[in-house]
């Protein structure tokens, strides 16, 4: 069990800059994240797009954005649980007892969810077949690319990961690579090298087909795909897999109880409190008149939220407002030498 | 102005007057017509304000798909060579009487 002061959900901008404000008034905190690496969806949709309403900032791209709030936060060493998701909360004697999917397990007065639009989660088939062999046969990532050696894979998707996946299993096993469409949003060089393979007959490319259904008698043996006219084809399968890009799900923070607006939370535009006292949103989450999808908005909203957590943190301490070019007290906490 | 109806995956019909300048998918949402999530708010980001143009005149009547749109289709529930963003479909007086169908889902 990790007591710490605050645990912020969602490790984008919003959920960053919140724990630097934190640090600044004295703050602990631990950061989790559903994505295996920091940014949220700077880093997850937009890493390499020019960002140009950063204040005194005119262009970054969601990478820069991302190194450099994490350089911001350097000096407070906060720990980050990434890969990892807040999966149930329960409330005793005024702390949130928070647990995650991988068993972690924290003790806070005060949860900020940051979560942007929801959690990023593969996109999966949308054949009911499908689900019989999720995480078995059918799969949305690789964790282990030997299961595939001689076997028949089919791909499914036109962006990178299918593409380079593609290339990478045709060596050792018998490839199918089926696409919506013609054109692939993949690499050039990669959609080049596709080409090349297919043309030789190392990997077979069907285009202007998509799933219809999965087959199998307890292991999956055959993979069936339709065509927009009509036409269908059935192709043998050991393994079939989707790379069809991430979706955003609210997931588990439907379940704790905090009033929704469709996919939103309100809140208390005064310190971005929602109606569980203690819990905290921020960012593109979280809904209030006016409310701007902007990362300024999402700095703006942990700044209050962090000085909302203070209050439960420490019940008998005033909060001072202090000014980090006078503060020597902040100073310190930035470890600035003099 | 244009009137754009909007019909559901259960066939429900909405029809709303849509100022120009906005998106059909802003139509949508300004008047609280369910099946288009638009979770990225018209960003061509995210494939949640997905429709299909069933009727072929209308498609090819539509403005021509911008870079990237084609790739966040990929992404998106079930596309079809019909398939478009309602986010970058802008309404002018053109797109008067425009129907669009809502897939059966969006995420």
């Amino acid at each position: 069990m990790i007591k710490t002061d605050v645990v912020i959900i969602g490790a984008g901008p919003t959920g960053l800059f919140c724990a630097h404000q934190l640090g600044i008034i004295g703050l602990k905190c631990e950061i989790v994240d559903n994505l295996d690496k920091i940014g949220g969806q700077c880093i997850e949709l937009y890493p390499d797009k020019p960002i140009y309403d950063i204040p005194a900032v005119p262009k970054c791209t969601g990478e820069e954005l991302t190194n450099n709030l994490i350089e911001q936060i350097k000096p407070f060493n906060f720990n980050f649980h990434l890969s990892d998701r807040v999966q149930e909360l329960k409330n005793e004697n005024n702390k949130w007892l928070v647990k995650t999917l991988n068993g972690k397990e924290f003790e806070t007065p005060n949860i900020v969810i940051a979560g942007g639009v929801g959690s990023f989660e593969p996109r999966k088939f949308p054949t009911k077949s499908a689900e019989k062999y999720d995480g078995k046969s059918v799969l949305y990532s690789i964790k282990d690319k030997t299961i595939f050696k001689d076997k028949s894979v089919v791909i499914f998707g036109g962006g990178d990961s299918a593409l380079d996946w593609a290339i990478e299993l045709s060596n050792s096993s018998k490839v199918t690579l089926v696409h919506r469409r013609d054109e692939f949003r993949g690499a050039p060089a990669s959609v080049q090298k596709i080409k090349e393979l297919s043309d030789n007959k190392t990997i077979d490319l069907i285009t202007k087909y998509s799933i219809k259904d999965v087959k199998g008698n307890g292991s999956l043996e055959s993979v069936e795909i339709k065509s927009e006219t009509g036409e269908s084809k059935v192709i043998k399968a050991d393994y079939v897999l989707g790379f069809f890009g991430l979706i955003m799900q609210l997931g588990p923070i439907a379940e704790w109880g905090l009033n929704l607006d469709k996919k939103t939370i309100p809140v208390n535009t005064e310190n971005f409190e929602t109606n569980k006292k203690g819990i905290f949103a921020i960012g593109d989450i979280c809904t209030y008149p006016g409310k701007l999808k902007l990362i300024l908005s999402g700095f703006h909203e942990g700044a209050l939220a962090a000085r909302g957590c203070f209050k439960y943190a420490r019940p008998d301490e005033k909060y001072r407002f202090e000014f980090t070019t006078a503060s020597s007290t902040i100073k310190d906490r930035l470890g600035v030498k003099e | 102005m244009a009137k754009i109806k909007y019909i559901e995956f259960n066939g429900t019909e909405h029809e709303a007057d849509v100022a120009n300048g906005l998106s059909v998918m802003e139509g949508a949402i300004q008047n609280d017509i369910p099946g288009i999530d638009a979770d990225c708010g018209g960003g061509m980001s995210c494939a949640t304000c997905h429709v299909y143009i069933n009727d072929d005149e209308w498609f090819k009547k539509l403005p021509e798909k911008e870079m990237g749109e084609d790739d966040m289709l990929d992404q998106a529930f079930e596309p079809k060579s019909n398939s478009r963003l309602s986010c970058q479909l802008i309404v002018s007086d053109d797109l008067d009487g425009l129907t669009v169908h809502m897939p059966e889902k969006q995420v």
